[in-house]
């Protein structure tokens, strides 16, 4: 077997057994970024020396006995983590040479645990895009293909498109992620892996680039539920550094893996059958249900009345936040700055923020900006935060009758790289089932689980009561080993 | 409601963003697109709803407060390190005062 096809489980068991060492793994993922890479672009920066020193000094830790739960596993870190020492760039001009003197509290606690960092996954710029073509480095490519226009280069979704292409072409066993309206969860779907953003304030987000704040989450990327589970143990904890941080004890997430579904009741959310949806999505969906109804799961049908208002109250209240978030890029302190002979400090501003953010930014900091202009602020901004709270007591409701909610992950496969570019909404309406679980705070899970006629991955998305990603991954577990996925992608590192 | 030129002018004043002459049409389609888009929220009955701040799913307290004390600090060059431009340990910008 190829080192690179190792799950992450797997990898740890084949450390721990000495039928590998870290730097021979590692060593073959720096391998397989330098093939594939130059093509997928899914990496900003590799660092491979840096990974090198690390995985040599992960095996002297295992050889004395000391070895961490990530001990020696080679992972991409999204490059909206701050990492000391290394450039991070948020996908923009404007932090094109950042290089932060501290760590993000979710990567540290990656390092802690003993993982080792191959280099910094590409992304939308400011996380802001579903489809990673907004990136100030150039888009990634999906290692997956269409199976009767294979020369049709696919999208790999985004924000956290680099992180999903890299785990799904085996450039890396997992990845950090960030999912503020479904960039954890759209890319991995679209890009045949799992990926969960947990419970808002199960991860520290000190030292994440801010996008939106009351929305943004880190979670995991990897080929498994299992994995993810792993990463996220790992990623998770209170941290006084982020006063959003919730102090509540991390469970085993792996071990509630294995727990079956039976007796659970899912809800099957009667507003997310979509005018339009298409026909392979919907089957998707129904077999979902019936796997999980054969594992012993009892469906009930739920009401989520407010889900139409999802997307549109998700672009008042980011961008709103995002222009306040972003306020702090000004070409003083850190990043990009550009002046005129004759600028004064405004106009260096002004320069320097018009040169330093690509349009997905601009017009989102503008929409921001405008809805909280004196005279808006309650139409726009207010009323959305009003939309938001019925969104919430939705789930709420929900709850009474369900532990866990079954929905598509995305209504379509991944598209072309040259479609939708160019209509903002229409962009904005891949995220239509995902949005809702960042406005409600609640932990949800893309799982792969199943082909659509052109051959491409499609995902089942699973939602879960806040703080309980237990349950969250035992479903989707359920899901996984139903699905049997196995189909692979056509540019992977052992193909 | 659909935003003027003016009006886009101004929002990127606001914002702080140069807007070149050649762009503000374009910026005015975009964002009269999007909200046009955003106002069907108008319709939503939110009469007696809290606004939600903040994304904590269980609602209040949302956000603690730390003790006020110093915790960090006497590191000037590691602060400075990105910085454009640096006058001794000072950010450097261009004359604000004549």
């Amino acid at each position: 077997m190829h080192p690179t096809d190792f799950t992450l489980r797997g990898a740890i068991d084949a450390l721990n057994e000495g039928i590998i060492s870290s730097v021979e793994l590692t060593q073959a993922h720096l391998d397989a970024i330098a093939k594939l890479n130059p093509r997928l672009n899914a990496y900003i920066t590799v660092t491979g020396d840096k990974a090198l020193a690390q995985a040599k000094a992960s095996d002297a830790r295992r050889a004395e006995g000391g070895a961490g739960p990530l001990e020696g596993v080679p992972l991409a870190i999204k490059d909206l983590f701050c990492t000391a020492g290394t450039l991070t760039t948020a996908g923009s001009k404007i932090l094109g040479n950042f290089v932060p003197p501290y760590e993000s509290t979710v990567s540290g606690n990656l390092l802690r645990d003993g993982a080792v960092f191959l280099g910094k996954a590409n992304l939308d710029e400011f996380a802001m895009g579903s489809s990673n073509g907004t990136s100030a480095f150039g888009p990634v490519e999906n290692p997956w293909s269409r199976r009767n226009d294979p020369g049709a280069r696919l999208v790999p979704g985004g924000s956290s498109g680099g992180s999903a292409a890299a785990v799904a072409a085996r450039l890396a066993l997992g990845a950090t992620a960030t999912d503020t309206g479904g960039s954890i969860r759209q890319p991995a779907a679209f890009c045949g892996i799992a990926g969960i953003k947990p419970t808002y304030g199960r991860c520290s987000r000190f030292g994440v680039v801010a996008f939106a704040s009351s929305l943004d989450q880190a979670g995991p990327v990897a080929r498994t539920v299992e994995d993810c589970a792993i990463l996220l143990k790992s990623m998770s904890g209170f941290d006084a550094k982020d006063s959003t941080s919730a102090d509540v004890p991390v469970p085993d997430f792996a071990a509630a893996c294995a727990r079956g579904v039976k007796g659970l009741r899912i809800g099957i959310p009667k507003e997310y059958r979509l005018d339009g949806m298409p026909a392979e999505i919907e089957a998707l969906w129904q077999q979902g249900m019936d796997w999980l109804r054969a594992g012993g799961a009892e469906l009930v049908e739920i009401s989520l009345p407010h889900t139409r208002h999802a997307l549109p109250t998700y672009y008042v209240v980011a961008p709103a936040e995002a222009s306040s978030n972003l306020a702090r890029y000004d070409g003083v302190r850190f990043g990009l700055r550009q002046t005129a002979p004759d600028s004064d400090l405004r106009d260096l501003y002004e320069r320097t923020r018009a040169a330093g953010f690509g349009d997905e930014v601009k017009r989102r900091i503008m929409i921001g900006t405008y809805v909280l202009s004196a005279g808006y602020y309650d139409a726009y901004y207010l009323k959305a935060q009003k939309v938001r709270a019925l969104i919430r007591r939705d789930f709420d409701e929900a709850w009474q009758k369900c532990d866990a909610i079954l929905t598509p992950a995305t209504p379509s496969a991944a598209f072309g790289m040259d479609e939708k570019q160019d209509d903002p909404v229409a962009m904005y309406l891949n995220d239509v089932f995902t949005v809702t679980a960042n406005l409600a705070g609640l932990p949800g899970l893309a799982v792969p689980a199943g082909l659509s006629a052109e051959g491409l991955p499609l995902g089942l998305q699973v939602l879960g009561r806040a703080f309980d990603e237990e349950t969250v991954f035992a479903v989707g577990t359920a899901l996984e080993h139903a699905a049997n996925f196995t189909a692979l992608p056509g540019l992977r590192a052992s193909a | 409601m659909s935003l003027d030129t003016a009006t886009i002018r101004r929002i990127a004043s606001l914002a702080r963003i140069r807007l070149e002459e050649a762009d503000v049409g374009r910026m005015q389609n975009e964002l009269n697109g999007i909200l046009g888009w955003i106002e069907q929220l108008q319709a939503v009955n939110t009469d007696g709803v809290e606004p939600m701040a903040g994304g904590a799913p269980r609602g209040e307290p949302a956000m603690r407060q730390r003790d006020d004390v110093v915790t960090d600090g006497g590191q000037p060059d590691q602060v400075l390190a990105n910085a454009p431009d640096r006058a001794h340990d000072y950010f450097a910008v261009p004359k604000v005062v004549e």
